[in-house]
């Protein structure tokens, strides 16, 4: 009994249950790739690599048995997921240049690095500010 | 002879030289006990169930219902987990049902010089899954550090940072790639066979950091030790990615999956 793992992580787990192990047909005959729960397993494994991928990182993208499992749930349901990532880093990276470009002076982002530049980004920002009002 | 129309066998995996006591007696699915059904050397491991739960229609629905699924999940991985600790054990698929013990046995019987090879493949061995983590934000290197060039205008300031940071992204990319990459040329010559699975989804893993690496590797028992010792090396010096290693598995990830 001792050193086994009473509760192992249910990712882990599905991803070798679902489809690993040895396939034979049982009496009982139940087409597993028919079945929804597959489909919302690619679902959240495709968003996963969809979001890899934004990052540039798609080397699995070459082994045939992940790219054609991804694809096929590309055509499933995919697609909403990977935008509600997509427009959450949108909102993320909207927030986080308005932050930079507000408080350039406050230690909470990487890029008071350049503190020197602060002054020029507010005053940047109020132009902008200005110039859009003008071209309206 | 009383209700066997309405029962079914349920099979976990096949293995050989298994002591059956030595699995505990601890129940199966649907709280089921465990029983062996024997045919020459292989021993497949198997629950009486009911059709109402594990029928075609049952489960058909019973495969959408994620709580289902968990507890299923769990119940067979325990049985296959106590086996494997204790002999090689090839698991199969979840939901492989058969009409009774002697359908179970003609399977094994036929299926006697494929389950062998499985077997031999995996004696001695275990599996052990590594996944990698990166923590963007201890992955950015010195932001802002272009300065909007004097004179151009704040429009073409905005979009020049935003390609800027859609360069450093694409570039801190690359860098995760390379650095999965070298994690698992490390840990791969220690392993006997390789499966690489997809990155899980944060959702469902619930961890926080960007996963970069799922890999499964098929050690041999006594290297199992020095592989532990190399991934928390790993973990010690890689700033910004956190690694790590569950195991031992089963060998679901290496059992040959055609040819069914």
């Amino acid at each position: 009994m001792a050193g086994e793992q009473p509760s192992a992580n249910l990712a882990d787990l599905l991803e070798r249950i679902l489809d690993k192990g040895i396939v034979i047909v049982g009496d009982i005959r139940v087409n597993l790739l028919d079945i929804e729960l597959l489909t919302i397993k690619l679902r959240l494994l495709v968003a996963s690599v969809d979001r890899a991928k934004e990052m540039g990182i798609d080397w699995w993208e070459h082994d045939p048995s992940l790219s054609s499992r991804a694809s096929r749930g590309e055509v499933s349901d995919g697609q909403d997921s990977s935008r509600e990532a997509l427009e959450e880093e949108n909102r993320r990276l909207r927030e986080r240049l308005a932050a930079i470009e507000e408080h350039p002076h406050d230690g909470d982002t990487p890029a008071d690095g350049a503190a020197g530049d602060g002054k020029r980004t507010t005053s940047a920002r109020s132009a902008s500010t200005r110039k859009r009002k003008n071209s309206d | 002879m009383t209700d066997s129309s309405e029962n079914a066998v349920y099979l976990y995996g096949v293995t050989r030289g298994l002591d059956l006591a030595a699995l505990g007696g601890s129940p199966g699915v649907a709280g089921a006990a465990v029983r062996d059904v024997v045919a020459g050397d292989l021993t497949a491991l198997v629950s009486t169930v009911r059709l109402d739960e594990y029928g075609e229609d049952a489960l058909r629905a019973n495969l959408e219902d994620l709580g289902w699924i968990e507890a299923t999940a769990r119940a067979h991985h325990a049985v296959v987990d106590r086996a494997a600790r204790l002999a090689p054990t090839a698991p199969v698929r979840i939901a492989t049902v058969y009409h009774d013990d002697e359908r179970v046995a003609q399977v094994l019987h036929e299926g006697r010089e494929r389950f062998g090879a499985a077997l031999d493949r995996i004696t001695g061995r275990s599996e052990w899954g590594v996944k990698a983590y990166a923590h963007p934000e201890d992955e950015r290197p010195e932001e802002e550090a272009m300065t909007p060039a004097a004179g151009t205008g704040v429009g073409t300031a905005y979009l020049r940072r935003r390609q800027e940071q859609r360069r450093r992204q694409n570039e801190a990319g690359r860098r995760l790639t390379e650095r999965a990459q070298a994690i698992d040329a490390e840990l791969r010559v220690h392993a006997v066979a390789v499966r690489r699975h997809p990155p899980q989804d944060p959702k469902l893993s619930g961890h926080p950091g960007t996963p970069i690496l799922n890999m499964a590797y098929l050690l041999d028992d006594a290297r199992v030790p020095e592989f532990q010792a190399l991934v928390r090396e790993i973990g010690e010096r890689s700033p910004g990615i956190e690694i790590e290693a569950t195991g031992p598995w089963p060998p679901y990830s290496f059992i040959e999956t055609d040819g069914g």
